[in-house]
């Protein structure tokens, strides 16, 4: 059966029209609906950094503590306005990073505007005072991109949770900087060496005794996941470090 | 009353012999994965947990099932000097679709098998069960057909799925049976552990029914 070139690129563009059509009306319908999930699901892994016990809490409840007990400032202590924190990505904040280390190290002026750190505060439950500094972060596995929220103590010195979230690493290796039992090691160790900061580093291997207080056991088969785990903590806490060694009540009359 | 009876002899039987010969044959004889191998490339990827490959299994079915149904309506006006690149328009676009529900939906399946659910359109099985036979059949056989061939698919990616969740992982739908003494085996966890429990599939069922590939 031969038809004409007419009919064969009538078809095809009817057919193009038909499947462009469709698809636009589905993404489109379904747009507001994928945002608020997102939306819930970055609230759920920020809170989560903090009160690990929600882990299985519906996502409603947990953005409502959210709601009321997160303040988001900037590194000088500034509270960052709702609508800018709106369109606030750290993924993009990362690529901006990422183009002014790189212009550093090739001494040129970056051109990319202002980066915005933003921090976490996790209150009190009556507001009075604040509990943890969440810092998030954003960084290259091994296959894609990994990110995360390093919850540190009112100290801004000791670890009080961590939450790791990734697009690609391989199950069961690298994918385990999502799993529970492997963000627990990090709890109570310390980002301070006496005044100097010292990002905690994840060793190679796994199943390591008389770690010390910066480092953490690491993943066995998942070093190059670890290696992008360990630069993303060590670049965001040094980009931290003035926030972090500014004291705790400095931020506190900032308010 | 005999007029009756001639035109429910013209016409097949909703279940007739023929019609579950086209749903059971993929489960056992020929299957997609063990005996045509197609697919394998998605089985090794999407085996490491029951759960993403339960979603999986539904989302290829959902795709070869209205995809077949598609190309069987339009399998007279297709042109074939484009029937490809159309059935994969076709394919693509059902992934999409699927991509999208599971983001809006099931966000907390869908990051953990995004990845994956792209790759139901490069899946062969899709591809081949199209131009195999919803090219050639009427609509009913051809959703039989889908039914069929993505049912065979599912149970041999699940059975990976099962044994290499249980070695590697020593959970089952993420809810710990093994005891934590066990040790994981990390061998399960990478997809070399997926050729080995599919090699051993072929080969139980291939000793079973003395399937010999013809030379």
């Amino acid at each position: 059966m031969q038809q004409s070139n007419g009919y064969v690129i009538g078809f095809a563009v009817v057919m193009t029209i038909v499947l462009g059509g469709l698809l636009a009306t589905i993404a489109g319908s379904l747009n507001a609906t994928q945002k608020q999930q997102i939306a819930l699901d970055t609230k759920k892994q920020i809170m989560l950094s903090v009160m690990p016990e929600m882990s299985e809490s519906p996502k409603s409840e947990i953005a409502a503590i959210y709601d009321k007990r997160i303040k988001v400032i900037n590194v000088d202590g500034q509270t960052i306005a709702p609508e800018k924190l709106e369109k606030l990505s750290i993924a993009k904040e990362w690529k901006k990073l990422k183009e002014i280390q790189k212009a550093l190290k090739a001494k040129e002026e970056p051109k990319v505007g202002e980066v915005t750190l933003p921090i976490y505060e996790f209150l009190s439950e009556d507001g009075s005072k604040v509990e943890a500094y969440i810092l998030p972060m954003y960084g290259y596995g091994l296959w894609n991109d990994i990110w995360g929220y390093f919850a540190l103590n009112a100290d801004k010195k000791t670890v009080k949770g961590v939450v790791f979230s990734h697009k690609g690493e391989t199950p069961g290796l690298g994918a385990r900087i999502s799993d529970g039992p492997v963000q627990d090691r990090y709890i109570g160790k310390s980002i301070f060496d006496g005044g100097s900061l010292t990002p905690i580093h994840m060793v190679k291997g796994e199943g390591h005794a008389g770690l010390s207080n910066h480092e953490v056991d690491g993943l066995s088969g998942a070093t190059l996941t670890a290696n992008g785990l360990n630069d993303m903590v060590k670049m965001y806490l040094e980009e931290y470090e003035p926030f972090l060694k500014k004291g705790a009540s400095a931020v506190s009359m900032a308010q | 009353m005999s007029t009756e009876t001639v035109a429910a002899k013209k016409s097949e039987a909703l279940f007739s012999k023929r019609r579950k010969k086209i749903i059971t044959d993929p489960l056992d004889d020929d299957n997609p994965v063990t005996v045509q191998v197609l697919g394998i490339c998605s089985a090794l990827a999407v085996t490491s947990k029951l759960e993403p490959t339960l979603v999986m299994s539904v989302a290829v079915t959902f795709v070869v099932i209205f995809s077949n149904l598609i190309v069987s309506l339009l399998r007279n006006t297709i042109p074939q000097r484009i029937r490809i690149i159309v059935q994969l328009g076709i394919v693509a676009s059902l992934v999409i679709i699927v991509d999208q529900v599971l983001r809006a939906y099931l966000y907390d399946v869908s990051k953990v098998v995004g990845v994956y659910v792209g790759l139901i359109i490069t899946n062969c099985i899709v591809m081949g069960r199209l131009e195999a036979f919803a090219m050639a059949n009427k609509p009913y056989d051809s959703i039989l057909d889908g039914l069929g061939s993505s049912f065979g698919y599912a149970w041999v990616i699940l059975v990976v799925a099962f044994f290499r969740e249980l070695l590697g992982s020593g959970t089952l739908f993420d809810i710990r049976v093994l005891p934590e003494a066990y040790v994981n085996n990390g061998l399960m966890s990478s997809p070399v552990g997926a050729f080995i429990i599919i090699g051993m599939i072929i080969w139980v069922q291939r000793w079973r029914n003395g399937y010999v590939e013809e030379a």
